[in-house]
């Protein structure tokens, strides 16, 4: 059930990062100042974009699974933030490379985008030792779903609270996507964007398929040895 | 009155007299935080602060303080069946939370008014900028009785209790000491009491208060289910 569409969803998948990577090295012009370096722009800012999408779209599961009480949302709020988490490493790591590059550092205090990544990541991997204390599996798919919804509302406030704290606003060496982005170079970060959101997307959907067809495993198991009249055929997938 | 509120003052006059009976948490906060400021001499090596290190150490020593009474704000209530009993009365749960937050507000206010005055003596050489302090430190206290209520009443039910609250209320509690911070160092400031972006970073912790006691009430049912 889960698995269904996930070759076509692959091979678009695949399509969209060859062509994105196509552009960005043989289409996009090189950057007056940076230079070659500045491509890592298109890799970070995407990845970056994703990962938050990502976790708001955890937390708007985790409201779906309060309010129906459906553990399937809470599969996928689990998946959201699990594959948002795995991007956020690659943003940070991305991000400290691009800052060396750039600004001769591994790590710039006085750039708020990154400062708020990273408690937003911070807070975020505390959802794993979190969900995984709580035993009892109900109990944990709900608190997981508070936690989400928490830390929704907590990434917000956080982006305005670290950049208010520069006491002279940090002179922005790149323009973001919507503003004085040239027409070629815009084009690029568009079809990046696409392509590292149809990857989260594919890798969501893959991990989903796993975990069902896991947890449909385990039913099984347990039905042969404990034999009961009756199966189920949509089994949601299995947190844990 | 209502039934909640009933439930609210019985809740909240209930933790009152536990603690003022037995003093599990306060007297323990406040030792805590004064020996912090002593390690803090040593470990700074200054016998006066001001500015933004004062304002670092007064806001860290009070965060760290308030998080041993997070710990143990819902230990009784799971380890007497308190929670089981919440459950099966017929009022509203929002009732728990409300009482419970206000208990920790109640705390951290107790906490404030010994530590603060402690913190005074210690480092400052006016008391000119106590005023203004205690309101910061009272929006402050707001949003971290609602964001430690919240995560203290879920870390209790799991096996890593005293280890969980900590870990998860530091990043989440990190807008409201920029925030806190903020609006402080400059009243600590060398030769008087500044008021650089006062206004702001009050509006910020208003609305961190704001959000956080608002997310606490929608939620706090979904946790006490069973």
């Amino acid at each position: 059930m889960y698995g269904k569409g996930l070759r076509p969803l692959s091979i678009a998948t695949v399509a969209a990062i060859v062509a994105s990577f196509s552009l960005v090295f043989f289409y996009a012009p090189l950057d007056a100042d940076q230079g070659f370096i500045q491509k890592i722009f298109y890799l970070h800012v995407p990845l970056a974009i994703v990962a938050l999408v990502g976790f708001v779209i955890g937390g708007v599961f985790a409201i779906a699974h309060l309010r129906s009480g459906n553990s399937r949302w809470d599969a996928y709020s689990y998946v959201s933030i699990h594959m948002s988490v795995i991007f956020g490493v690659a943003v940070l790591i991305t991000g400290s490379i691009w800052a060396k590059a750039s600004w001769g550092h591994w790590w710039v205090w006085d750039e708020p985008t990154l400062v708020s990544f990273l408690i937003v990541f911070l807070m975020y991997a505390t959802y794993y030792p979190f969900r995984y204390a709580i035993e009892d599996r109900d109990q944990q798919a709900r608190y997981a779903s508070v936690f989400a919804i928490v830390a929704g509302a907590f990434v917000p406030l956080n982006f305005m609270a670290v950049r208010m704290a520069q006491s002279l606003v940090h002179p922005r060496v790149f323009a973001t996507a919507n503003g004085g982005l040239p027409g070629s170079m815009m084009l690029t970060f568009l079809v990046s964007l696409l392509a590292i959101g149809l990857l989260w997307v594919t890798l969501v959907k893959f991990e989903l398929t796993a975990k069902s067809a896991s947890g449909q495993v385990k039913r099984l198991r347990r039905a042969l040895d404990a034999p009961a009249p009756g199966g189920r055929s949509r089994v949601a997938p299995e947190v844990g | 009155m209502t039934p909640s509120r009933a439930a609210f003052a019985a809740i909240l006059g209930k933790d009152l007299r536990a603690e003022l009976r037995t003093l599990q948490s306060l007297p323990a906060m406040v030792l805590f935080a004064v020996t912090t400021f002593v390690i803090f001499r040593f470990g700074l090596d200054r016998t006066s602060l001001s500015g933004s290190l004062a304002a670092g150490v007064l806001w860290v020593t009070v965060l760290f303080a308030a998080i041993l009474g997070i710990n143990r704000l819902f230990v009784t209530e799971r380890e007497e069946g308190g929670f089981d009993a919440i459950r099966l009365a017929p009022i509203d749960r929002s009732a728990l939370f409300a009482a419970k937050a206000s208990a920790l507000l109640v705390y951290l206010l107790a906490l404030e008014l010994v530590v603060v005055p402690v913190f005074a003596v210690f480092f400052l050489d006016s008391a000119a900028a106590l005023p203004p302090l205690a309101l910061v430190l009272l929006l402050a206290d707001l949003g971290l009785a609602a964001t430690g209520t919240l995560i203290s009443s879920m870390a209790v039910n799991s096996r890593a209790r005293d280890l969980l609250a900590p870990l998860v209320l530091l990043p989440l509690v990190v807008p409201l000491s920029i925030a806190a911070t903020g609006a402080i160092e400059p009243l600590l400031a060398l030769g008087g009491p500044g008021y650089h972006r006062f206004g702001t970073w009050l509006a910020v912790l208003g609305l961190y208060d704001l959000i956080f006691l608002l997310v606490g009430y929608a939620v706090f049912d979904f946790l006490l289910e069973d």
